[in-house]
C-alpha cells in the first residue's frame, strides 16, 4: 500500500486547567508523513488543506454553493473548532459547550467540512451536500450535528447569540458564545442592533468574528457600501476590538486566547482573502456563489496539494 | 356588560406565570408600559430585557434565550413586531421552532386615534402562513389569559393577538379553551357566523338584530385561527349552509380566508366576508372606524341576510 494512514489524537487545547476538550482525530494521507513531531499549527495547516478539499469537491458535486466566503473563513473556523472551542463532538448538545453562530449562513461548506472533520459526522455525507434528502442544506441547519442555528437571511445570528449570551449568564454558566459574521453582511442593520445591545447589557461572554473578505456578491465592499473606518464602528458601539490576519492561525489563536479576559463583548476583525487557497478565486466577487466545475476543482485542487497558495 | 382590554389579561397572567416558573423571560422593545408586560417587569426584573426601540434584534434574542432553554415571551405592538422583524420571526423563530411567544397588542383597527400606520390588518396573514406557528387571537380579557398560560406550556412558536381597546367580555373563568376547538357561543341554524377578537361581540350583536327578523344565527367565537377547528366550520356549513366570517383584520389571508379554504376543500357553500376589504384605515374613534369600514353589528346582519339569500 503505497499511502499509509496514520491516526492519532489530537489534544487541541492543553492550557489551563479545563476538563472537557476537544479530541479531533487527525487523518493524514500523504506519503510517509510521521506523525509524532507534529505541531499543533502544522497540524491545524494540514486539516486547512483538507478542509478546502472538501469545500472545493462539495461544491463542484452539488454543481452550486458558496466557496469564495468558505475558503476566506477556513482559518477562522479551524482555530476554533480544533483548538479554542470547547465542545464535544460525540456530544453536540453538552449543555456547557461554547455556542458558534454561524450568522454568514451560506458558507455552510467550509461548516460542514469543519464538523465532519471534528467528527461530527461522517465525511462521506459531505457528497450529500445541496442533494435532496440530505441533512446538509444549501444554508447551514440545525439538522446537522454541531450546527447551532438555521441562518440564511444574513444580519440574524448576532442578536441570537446576545440571547444565549444573557441565558448563560442568568444561569451563570461559563460557556462563551461565538458569531461568525461576513463583511457584506453587516450592512444589515440589524447587526448594530444587536452591536449595540451587547454592549448596552455588557456582554463580554459575546465574540464577534468579522470575516472581512473584502469582496461581496456584486464587486469589492468598498465600493458596493463601504464599512469603513469598520474598527472605529465596533470600538464606538462599545466593544473591544482586535484586528487580525485571518488566515494566520497563530495570530487567530492569540486572538481568542485574549477573549477569555475581556471585559466588554469582543470583536475579532479577521482580515481574510475571498476565495484563498485557489489563485483564480481570490478577490473574484464571481466565487461567492459559483461552483468550479470538474476542470476547475481539478486544477485547484492541485494548486492545494503543491502547497501553491496557502 | 363589563369592558377590558385583552391586553390587561395577557399582562396579569404573565406574572402569574412567572411567579410560578423560573424559566419564563420576557423581552421588549420599549413599549411595555403599554403592552402590560411592565407588570412582569416590575415583579421580575431580572428576567425582564429590553431591547430599546429594535423589534429585530428583540426577536433575535429572544431566539437565543429559548435555545438555551427559556420560554420567552416577545412583546411589542402588532404593526412593528410582526412586520418589522417577519424575517427573524420566519427563520430564528418559526423554522428553528424555537420556544418564543410572540405577543402583539394594539392589533385591529380599534387601535383607533392613532392612524392607520399603527393599525395592523395584516398581522393574522402573516403569522398564519409560518410552518410551526400557532395563531391564537382571545376574545376578551379572560381568554387572553387563557391563551398566555397555554402559550407558556406549549413548546413551540405561538402568535398571541391582543387589543388595546377595551373589549367585551363574554366568557366566564369556567368555560372550556382548548386552542384549536372553537367555541359556540350562540346557537342558530339559519347562518353561522365565524369570529374573532373585537368583532366577536358584533357578531353577538348582530345576532340580536337578526333575531327581531325571525333569523336564528350562529355564533362562533374562532378564537384559534390555526390550527383552525376545521370540524366547527364544516358542522356549521353543513347545519346552516350560509357562513358569515368577521374579522378585525384584511379579508385577504385572515380568518375568513382560513375558513375559505377549510370550506372550499371540503363543503363549499355560501359565505360573506366582513373585515378591511384592501385598504388601510386612519385616525377616528374605534367606533367610528369600525362603522366607517363596515365592520358593526349591522354591517354583519346585513352579511348574513346576503349569505342566506344565496343559499
Amino acid at each position: 500500500m503505497a499511502h499509509k494512514i496514520y491516526l492519532f489524537t489530537f489534544y487541541a487545547l492543553s492550557e489551563g486547567n479545563r476538563s472537557q476538550i476537544c479530541e479531533s482525530s487527525y487523518l493524514f494521507l500523504k506519503g510517509d508523513f510521521v506523525a509524532e513531531q507534529a505541531n499543533i499549527i502544522e497540524g491545524l495547516k494540514a486539516k486547512a488543506v483538507e478542509i478546502r478539499k472538501h469545500i472545493l469537491t462539495m461544491t463542484n458535486a452539488a454543481g452550486s454553493g458558496h466557496p469564495g466566503g468558505s475558503l476566506s473563513a477556513v482559518e477562522i473556523l479551524v482555530a476554533l473548532y480544533f483548538s479554542k472551542l470547547h465542545h464535544n463532538p460525540s456530544q453536540p448538545q453538552w449543555e456547557d459547550r461554547d455556542r458558534l453562530i454561524i450568522s454568514k449562513g451560506h458558507v455552510s461548506p467550509v461548516v460542514y467540512a469543519v464538523l465532519a472533520e471534528a467528527g461530527y459526522f461522517p465525511k462521506e455525507e459531505l457528497t450529500t451536500f445541496r442533494k435532496l434528502g440530505t441533512r446538509l442544506q444549501g444554508h447551514v441547519h440545525r439538522k446537522v450535528p454541531g450546527v447551532e442555528l438555521n441562518t440564511g437571511s444574513l444580519g440574524q445570528g448576532l442578536s441570537v447569540a446576545n440571547g444565549m449570551a444573557i441565558a448563560a449568564r442568568l444561569k451563570a454558566k461559563k460557556h462563551k458564545v461565538y458569531c461568525l459574521l461576513g463583511d457584506g453582511e453587516i450592512q444589515e442593520g440589524s447587526v448594530w442592533e444587536a452591536a449595540m445591545s451587547a454592549a448596552h447589557y455588557k456582554l463580554n461572554n459575546v465574540c464577534a468574528i468579522v470575516d472581512y473578505n473584502k469582496v461581496q456578491e456584486n464587486g469589492p465592499v468598498k465600493e458596493i457600501m463601504n464599512l469603513e473606518p469598520l474598527v472605529e464602528k465596533w470600538k464606538s458601539f462599545g466593544w473591544d476590538v482586535v484586528e487580525v490576519d485571518g488566515h494566520n492561525l497563530e495570530e487567530l489563536m492569540h486572538a481568542f486566547d485574549q477573549f477569555s479576559s475581556a471585559t466588554k463583548p469582543y470583536a475579532v476583525i479577521a482580515h481574510t482573502v475571498k476565495g484563498k487557497g485557489v489563485s483564480f478565486m481570490e478577490g473574484a466577487c464571481k466565487w461567492h456563489g459559483k461552483a468550479p466545475n470538474k476542470d476547475e476543482m481539478n486544477a485547484a485542487l492541485k494548486e492545494l496539494l503543491e502547497g501553491k497558495v496557502v | 356588560m363589563e369592558f377590558v382590554p385583552t391586553r390587561d389579561g395577557f399582562g396579569t397572567e404573565l406574572v402569574a406565570l412567572g411567579r410560578e416558573r423560573k424559566d419564563i423571560v420576557v423581552v421588549s422593545a420599549d413599549l411595555e408600559d403599554a403592552t402590560r408586560a411592565e407588570y412582569f417587569k416590575k415583579e421580575f426584573p431580572d428576567r425582564f430585557f429590553t431591547l430599546g426601540i429594535a423589534e429585530q434584534d428583540m426577536i433575535g434574542t429572544a431566539v437565543g434565550l429559548s435555545l438555551q432553554g427559556y420560554t420567552v415571551f416577545s412583546s411589542s405592538f402588532a404593526v412593528f413586531m410582526t412586520n418589522r422583524a417577519y424575517d427573524m420571526i420566519r427563520i430564528g423563530v418559526c423554522q428553528n421552532n424555537t420556544n418564543v411567544k410572540i405577543v402583539c397588542s394594539h392589533a385591529g383597527l380599534t387601535v383607533g386615534e392613532d392612524g392607520a400606520t399603527a393599525q395592523s390588518l395584516e398581522d393574522i396573514a402573516l403569522m398564519r402562513v409560518l410552518p410551526n406557528m400557532v395563531v391564537v387571537c382571545p376574545v376578551d380579557t379572560i381568554e387572553a389569559k387563557k391563551a398566555t398560560r397555554w402559550a407558556a406550556d406549549h413548546l413551540g412558536p405561538v402568535y398571541l393577538r391582543t387589543s388595546r381597546a377595551p373589549l367585551a367580555v363574554v366568557t366566564k373563568e369556567s368555560d372550556p379553551f382548548v386552542v384549536g376547538r372553537a367555541n359556540v357561543l350562540r346557537e342558530g341554524n339559519d347562518v353561522a357566523i365565524i369570529a374573532c377578537g373585537a368583532m366577536v361581540y358584533e357578531s353577538l350583536q348582530a345576532a340580536e338584530l337578526l333575531k327581531k327578523e325571525g333569523i336564528d344565527a350562529r355564533v362562533v367565537n374562532m378564537h384559534t385561527i390555526k390550527p383552525i377547528d376545521q370540524e366547527m366550520i364544516i358542522e356549521s356549513a353543513k347545519r346552516t349552509r350560509a357562513i358569515v366570517t368577521a374579522e378585525e383584520h384584511q379579508i385577504a389571508g385572515g380568518l375568513g380566508s382560513a375558513v375559505c379554504e377549510v370550506l372550499g376543500q371540503n363543503y363549499p357553500v355560501a359565505v360573506e366576508m366582513v373585515g378591511m376589504r384592501d385598504s388601510y384605515g386612519e385616525t377616528g374613534d374605534p367606533q367610528g372606524l369600525l362603522a366607517k369600514y363596515h365592520m358593526r353589528d349591522v354591517d354583519i346582519a346585513q352579511a348574513a341576510r346576503k349569505a342566506i339569500k344565496r343559499k
